[in-house]
């Protein structure tokens, strides 16, 4: 009989987790909270750096991985531990007998409303960077006017890097992100003025450099070293944003028609919960602790837990991908070897 | 009224008001411009940084946030010694762009 390995999450960790353990020859189960597979990326409209379409890459994992048992709409209720394996029950009444389980949870999005100094939720024209690329997926949204602002700026760094808002990590792909909104929002609006308020810009990754280099060369968007301090509204219902220049040493006031919050990346209450059900300890960053930080990323420190993609920490998709690959691999090791 | 005080003009920087055909201008003659990472590198290796407050980093700061009098001062006191050429990393030919900057701002006190 097939080995059973149940994954929770039916993000693209999952996803791709599943297809490599079909073609290895076992029967992964993915156990999804919501109704569509894809995760975040399902939602997100364009991934840089070469703009290839999100529908493209989550369609073709959903393809790979159409063998696999999926539950949609599910979660796990509770986990009764047996001799050598799990009997996880789901919220739909079915239960299932398993010696391996991969988290593949992944994150939650910073809440931009807890920021209330950037005034999501309280002032019409302000967005977060998930709303935008809803946007730009549907093309409907009443904060952005039909003719395109005429100002806009993008606020990096938005519950990221944030002790007061209890998360000091860096979320890694919002610099790269908000780069390219503000290309893709200067192509949809060549006449409007786009400004950038940075504290660092954190291009790593490939091709990232080159990028940015592109928005400021070829598409004009200015960057602006500061932390926005306070957005408030005129009195004709326009935005006014406060920063310092920090390069400068100067205060700096600017009248914005679009305001976009680049919210983080941050740990899934859910999944701490699920992994309290399983006795796994926390990371001090609030994400899930794995064995080792450097060697065993994917292993948790009990035994036939594994785990893949921003459940361990903020991920971009490529890293995502390969460390779902590297699981299912540590997977089929484990289940040869018994370690 | 004399109070024995008097307010100070505000250093903030309005960016609704400033004024960019100048830079626009710049740009096109020095599309490398928008390269500058604000480093440092070029203040730090400047000789004349020392005596006169000499930077290219805030002279080209200075023109993005329309203070360009500022810049023209602080260009007064270059000696176009060709150092900060030298150690900028992105390859901006900073000895070149100052020499752009005081032709373009001569025509326009014309």
């Amino acid at each position: 009989m097939k080995e059973n390995i149940l994954i929770i999450g039916g993000g693209i960790a999952g996803l791709e987790a599943a297809g490599q353990l079909l073609k290895l020859g076992y029967n992964p189960i993915i156990v999804e909270k919501s109704d569509h597979l894809g995760g975040h990326v399902a939602d997100w409209n364009r991934l840089f750096p070469d703009m290839s379409p999100a529908e493209d890459l989550v369609s073709r994992l959903i393809a790979a991985s159409s063998e696999a048992n999926i539950f949609l709409n599910t979660e796990i209720s509770f986990v009764n531990r047996l001799k050598d394996s799990w009997n996880i029950m789901l919220s739909n009444g079915i239960s299932i007998i398993t010696r391996i389980l991969l988290f593949a949870t992944g994150f939650t999005l910073f809440d931009a409303s807890k920021k209330e100094e950037y005034g999501y939720g309280v002032y019409n024209q302000v967005m977060t960077n998930s709303d935008l690329e809803h946007w730009f997926n549907t093309g409907q949204d009443e904060r952005i006017p039909e003719e395109g602002p005429a100002a806009m700026g993008f606020v990096h760094c938005v519950g990221s890097r944030d002790e007061k808002a209890r998360n000091p990590q860096c979320s890694k792909v919002c610099c790269i992100t908000a780069v390219k909104q503000a290309i893709e929002m200067k192509q949809k609006f060549p006449e409007a003025m786009i400004y950038c308020f940075y504290m660092d810009l954190r291009m790593f990754g490939k091709k990232y450099e080159d990028f940015y280099i592109s928005a400021q060369k070829d598409y004009g968007i200015r960057f602006i070293r500061g932390r926005v301090s306070e957005v408030s509204e005129n009195i004709e219902g326009k935005l006014v944003v406060k920063a310092e220049d920090t390069l400068s040493g100067k205060p700096v006031k600017v009248t914005l028609d679009l305001l976009v919050l680049m919210s983080g990346i941050v740990c899934n209450q859910q999944t701490c919960k699920t992994a309290g059900l399983l006795s796994l300890p926390i990371d001090s960053d609030g994400f899930l602790k794995s064995r080792d930080n450097i060697a065993d990323i994917t292993e948790a420190p009990r035994e036939g837990i594994f785990y893949a993609g921003t459940c361990t920490g903020p991920k971009t998709v490529p890293e995502t991908l390969a460390e779902a690959r590297s699981a299912a691999l540590e997977i089929h090791n484990y289940i040869l070897n018994g370690m | 009224m004399d109070f024995g005080f008097k307010i100070s003009p505000s250093s903030a920087v309005n960016l609704d008001n400033v004024d960019l055909t100048l830079y626009n201008r710049l740009l096109e003659a020095e599309p490398d411009i928008c390269k500058c990472i604000a480093c440092g590198s070029c203040t730090a290796s400047c000789p004349a940084n020392r005596f006169s407050g000499m930077s290219v980093r805030k002279a080209i700061l200075n023109l993005q946030r329309g203070k360009e009098k500022e810049t023209a001062r602080m260009l007064s006191n270059c000696m176009l010694c060709g150092k900060c050429t030298m150690v900028c990393p992105r390859g901006i030919n900073t000895r070149h762009l100052i020499l752009s900057i005081c032709k373009l701002y001569k025509e326009e006190a014309k």
